[in-house]
């Protein structure tokens, strides 16, 4: 287990060591730091000795250096809009995206695994067919689509649930959360749903032709032979097996979700990154975009790599494939 | 003179878009306590289907359109569900033909043995794990202690068969139902495996119905045999009075194609042609096409199994005297 631990891990740098290059190749080609610096009146001469100063005329491996060593100490340039540290500018925005993109995970799980389930057990029943038919219907709608249908039928139409914003926040230790108040988690419920709407019918499509491929297997055959318990085959025999390919999907659509809370935080006005990331763009802050991509970049590997080690704990064959 | 097993009138049918399958036609065999039965034939005769028929666990759209499955004085074929269920793996287990598919990839040896013994019985984790020990020393697994929490993928193919029988055995079963158990294995622990499952019945004294294409492991284990073909048995009988004097010709077929009929080097006989499928199943004797002793009732009448030479064995075949 430690040496599967130790590989999953080196990978797991490696992959992030090409994501800052390609992160540092942007800024490098595209940004000016000078200009995020001082601005448009300065004389190109004194720009140019600031560029020496800075080591801007250094060659790219040895800025690249030093773009690694100053990002692992936390430090990835300034925001030129914010006039503060990016990684500090992203930071005070993570928790709402952080917080969206959980909600949504949370409300994919607890829907699609059941569902999954019951329409591979009862493929016949009238909801089983009802839910495949949908769900082909709920892959083709965009996401945006879908936000503004929820918004017009549940605030405008029914007034029930509010349609933009993140409500009342409380403060923990400079995390503004929005799960612990009524009115914050009320504010949750629109976007969290258009989010996760666009993996929902995929998840439950997955785990229903997983778990039936395994229904189909030799040892549920032989389960049932030795008299378990339905039960006992549905949830443990057959759903352990579901598991572990699904597992690795949603790690990879969990990183997904990231790039797609973009539009849902736009349509919904949640002060997220992704709603960042589009002011960024529009006031071309190339530090900050930079820095949105490194960070959601470690984001991504860190939610992979802790989904590749519970992989392992589930699936006893990758554990041994570690021990060797 | 009431048997552990009969099965009377067997149907069993496969509900298709195009129509129905016949995949069990009118099977009847019988077995008494701790007695040994060999299901043969071809591939496709109909051995495994018959085999899991007796407990009911046809895979759809399979579904037994009439007959009786008598256990122990009980009808199983009407049975519901629930109480199947505590007939399956407690009075009647099933061995399956390729150990490499059976277990569970995810669950250790031990997890798969108690779990059986836990759907059937009250008993502490503790206890439970004592009769599994028991049982793993009994198909002769070393250091069962150890070996209780691997999982499967940490044991060899032969080694699986044998937590596979421990599955079966660990209830005390009346009646095992065998499924080719040693096809998907090599050819030394072939042997192992079946002199296992022999001893094992008679220190237990378990019925056991073992389905096989292989006349010479059926004729080393088995008092009685049946054979089937195209969904029907064609002859059934003593062991030894069916290997010496076979009296269908498809049974002569299938004997005289055995490599210890003939001297090494020369050509084993076979039987010329192929079993038909289900959807063509010829009018009169299913064997009519490829029987080198055809008559031209055989191709227009059913023969019926009937007693003949003895009351032990029946032959379904109009030719009454070869």
């Amino acid at each position: 287990m430690f040496a599967f631990i130790v590989r999953r891990i080196t990978q797991a740098v490696l992959v992030m060591l090409v994501i800052s290059l390609i992160g540092f190749a942007i800024k490098n080609r595209i940004g000016d730091p000078v200009r995020d610096l001082v601005g448009e009146r300065v004389t190109p001469a004194e720009r140019a000795e600031m560029r020496e100063k800075l080591g801007l005329n250094d060659p790219f491996l040895i800025q690249y250096g030093r773009f690694v060593k100053n990002a692992l100490r936390g430090d990835l340039g300034l925001s030129f809009f914010h006039k503060k540290p990016a990684v500090a500018v992203i930071l005070s925005k993570a928790p709402a995206t952080l917080e969206l993109v959980f909600a949504a995970a949370l409300i994919i799980i607890v829907i699609s695994l059941p569902v999954g389930m019951f329409t591979a057990i009862y493929p016949r029943n009238w909801f089983s067919r009802f839910t495949l038919s949908f769900s082909t219907l709920g892959v083709s709608i965009p996401v945006f689509l879908t936000a503004i249908m929820l918004i017009y039928v549940f605030s405008v139409e029914l007034n029930w649930l509010p349609s933009y914003g993140r409500g009342e926040m409380v403060n923990i230790g400079g995390w503004q959360s929005g799960l612990l108040t009524l009115d914050g988690l009320k504010h949750l419920v629109l976007p969290s749903f258009s989010l996760a709407s666009i993996m929902l019918p995929l998840f439950i499509r997955l785990i229903r032709s997983e778990m039936m491929e395994v229904l189909e297997t030799e040892y549920i055959k032989f389960a049932w032979a030795k008299g378990l318990s339905r039960r006992r085959i549905f949830l443990v025999h057959a759903f352990k097996n579901t598991l572990l390919p699904v597992i690795t999907v949603f790690g990879v659509q969990i990183g997904i979700m990231f790039a797609f809370t973009i539009l849902t935080e736009t349509v919904f006005q949640w002060q997220g990154m992704g709603f960042m990331f589009l002011e960024a763009v529009e006031r071309s802050d190339i530090s900050l975009l930079v820095a949105y991509l490194v960070f959601v970049g470690v984001i991504f590997v860190v939610v992979n790599t802790v989904v590749d080690l519970v992989y392992g704990l589930i699936n006893p064959t990758i554990r041994i494939a570690g021990r060797k | 003179m009431s048997h552990l097993l009969e099965v009377k009138n067997l149907n069993v049918k496969f509900a298709l878009r195009f129509g129905e399958l016949t995949a069990i036609d009118g099977v009847s065999f019988t077995l008494d306590k701790g007695e040994k039965l060999g299901l043969v034939g071809e591939s496709g005769a109909g051995k495994s289907v018959t085999g899991f028929a007796i407990i009911n666990l046809i895979s759809k759209p399979g579904y037994i359109a009439d007959g009786q499955v008598l256990f122990d004085g009980q009808q199983l074929t009407t049975l519901d569900e629930d109480a199947l269920r505590r007939i399956r793996g407690d009075r009647i287990s099933m061995i399956f033909q390729d150990p490499m598919m059976t277990l569970n990839p995810v669950l250790t040896v031990g997890a798969q043995m108690i779990e059986t013994l836990k759907a059937h019985q009250r008993l502490t984790n503790r206890q439970a794990r004592e009769i599994a020990l028991e049982t793993l020393q009994k198909v002769r697994i070393p250091s069962p202690e150890k070996r209780l929490n691997q999982y499967p993928h940490e044991f060899s193919g032969g080694m699986r068969q044998r937590i596979v029988i421990a599955i079966a055995l660990i209830t005390n079963p009346a009646l095992i139902i065998a499924d080719e158990p040693t096809t998907a294995l090599d050819v030394t622990i072939q042997a192992e495996i079946m002199d296992l499952l022999q001893a094992l019945c008679a220190s237990e004294k378990m019925g056991l119905i073992l389905i096989t294409h292989d006349l010479g492991v059926v004729s080393q284990v088995t008092e009685k045999i049946a054979v089937m073909y195209a969904g029907k048995i064609v002859e059934s009988g003593p062991t030894v009075d069916i290997i010496t004097t076979p009296r269908h010709p498809y049974t002569q077929g299938l004997i005289n194609a055995l490599p210890g009929s003939r001297q090494p080097g020369e050509t084993l006989s076979q039987i010329p042609g192929m079993m038909p499928t289900l959807t063509d199943i010829p009018p009169g004797c299913a064997f009519h096409p490829r029987c080198n002793f055809k008559t031209l009732v055989c191709e227009m009448e059913v023969p019926l199994l009937m007693s003949r030479f003895d009351r032990a064995r029946s032959v379904a075949c109009h030719i009454k005297d070869n």
